[in-house]
């Protein structure tokens, strides 16, 4: 048997193909949808705004994805996480599956895995655990796409409410979540304060947009809104903790 | 005979994204196949379907949930995309609402449908990007990234994200928003311990603002 770690060079290269398929077809799609996007009339400057405005909102989320990559990698070293995380997966899955297979083969994560099969267990319960996921897709899309098309020619009125409701049903889950711990006290309210203080940020931003008419501000306003509010919730948590 | 005509480029994203969310799937398997392999160390049956037992019926469940309601939000290439490189309800859904938004384009449309991918696209190019350096520059990147003094701007980033977007969206249609928004606040207030679970509960608010909507919309109220 080959010496095993969780740091060795042919996990590295079983995650680097794996991360290099999937920045692959993120590329490819690009491309298509970019020349999709023009036919339809939409000016190149625009989508190279777009891009920008979706690079920049994506790095504080990203970071923190990294951070879930640190976490995981206690126990399970780098390439593993790096992978699970880059694709497919989020640590409120990954965590779990990690934890099940561990406790199954009587391990903890408490501790970096040393045994090949109980690591090799890990890897497939993260694996078939979420598969299922990707595997849904192809099979329900068209079945999903038509509804909505038919939904759309059948009321067009209401397939813009639909679409609303539907984001609205989304954003209204987060927001509850928010308050799941003001009734621990002060402390419990302060994601409810960066919640408060992000949504005056860009309502302030929309008002400097009106008046001074600073069309890139409209590109970057809810990242830049994401980020202040982080950056303020380091003296909101230290003024109430 | 049979005439061929050029596929549209809704039929044409379905065959390539079929044909990459397979191949992807395939070789997301072939990881703990390579490992088994490689170390020679294939695990139990047993053992892994008590591990699987754990998570399984939760995650198999939840990915059916997801489809029905990530898909319309996403587009056809976008969901191709974003169920592959996964992280949906923390970032690729605001960063497509973010980009719909900044472009001012209707969800739901040819535009959108496109715009969506773009955003979803560079949005996992970015992720994949910044965890890489992360992970080739950890010795520098850790202590400051788990530093406590940086501690509760990443505790604190779903209410620093979905702050601004309910900006957004809310004030675009509040009326829609206040049934699903008071019944998880409250039901998050009743038991915090969903908070684990608010991927499961996502459905449940889009199923209550439809609710709330179709009765507006009824009553001619939008």
């Amino acid at each position: 048997m080959k010496e095993f770690s969780v740091n060795s060079t042919f996990l590295y290269c079983v995650a680097a193909i794996v991360i290099a398929f999937v920045l692959l077809q993120s590329a490819v799609f690009l491309v298509r949808a970019w020349k999709r996007a023009r036919a339809l009339g939409i000016e190149a400057a625009a989508l190279k705004r777009i891009a920008m405005s979706s690079a920049v909102f994506t790095i504080a989320p990203a970071v923190a994805i990294l951070l879930g990559v640190i976490t995981l990698s206690k126990a399970l070293g780098l390439p593993l996480p790096w992978l699970r995380l880059s694709v497919v997966g989020a640590l409120t899955y990954e965590l779990p599956a990690a934890t099940a297979a561990a406790t199954a083969a009587g391990a903890s994560l408490s501790e970096q895995v040393q045994d090949p099969t109980v690591f090799s267990a890990i890897a497939w319960v993260m694996t078939l655990g979420i598969i299922p996921g990707v595997l849904y897709i192809p099979f329900l899309m068209k079945r999903i796409q038509g509804g909505l098309s038919r939904l759309k020619s059948r009321d067009e009125a209401w397939s813009a409410i639909f679409m609303d409701a539907l984001f609205l049903g989304m954003i209204s889950a987060f927001l509850g979540m928010i308050f799941k711990d003001i009734r621990s006290g002060l402390s419990g309210w302060i994601p409810v304060f960066v919640m408060l203080v992000s949504a005056l940020l860009l309502a302030l931003c929309g008002l400097i947009m009106k008046k001074f008419k600073i069309k890139w501000l409209e590109d970057f306003a809810l990242s830049i809104c994401m980020l202040s509010s982080m950056a303020l919730s380091i003296p909101i948590t230290n003024w109430l903790s | 005979m049979k005439q061929s005509r050029a596929l549209t480029y809704e039929e044409a994203t379905h065959r390539i994204g079929r044909i990459w969310m397979l191949s992807a799937a395939a070789l997301f398997l072939l990881v703990p196949v390579s490992v088994s392999i490689f170390y020679d160390a294939w695990p139990p049956i047993k053992l892994v379907g008590e591990g699987l037992l754990g998570v399984a019926p939760i995650f198999w469940t939840v990915g059916v949930i997801e489809a029905f309601t990530f898909i319309p939000m996403l587009g056809s290439g976008g969901s191709y995309l974003a169920f592959v490189t996964g992280n949906l309800t923390n970032l690729k859904v605001p960063c497509v609402l973010n980009a719909l938004q900044a472009a001012k384009i209707d969800p739901g449309t040819e535009k959108a449908e496109a715009v969506s991918t773009i955003a979803v696209a560079v949005s996992s190019i970015v992720t994949t990007l910044i965890i890489a350096l992360g992970v080739i520059l950890l010795g520098s990147v850790q202590p400051i990234l788990q530093s406590p003094a940086l501690a509760p701007a990443f505790e604190n980033i779903l209410p620093a994200l979905f702050g601004a977007l309910a900006v957004v969206f809310v004030s675009k249609a509040w009326k829609i928003a206040i049934a699903p928004l008071v019944f998880m606040t409250a039901l998050f207030i009743a038991v915090p311990s969903l908070a684990g679970s608010v991927g499961v509960l996502v459905p449940v608010g889009a199923a209550l603002a439809m609710g709330a909507a179709r009765i507006l919309y009824k009553k001619n109220l939008l």
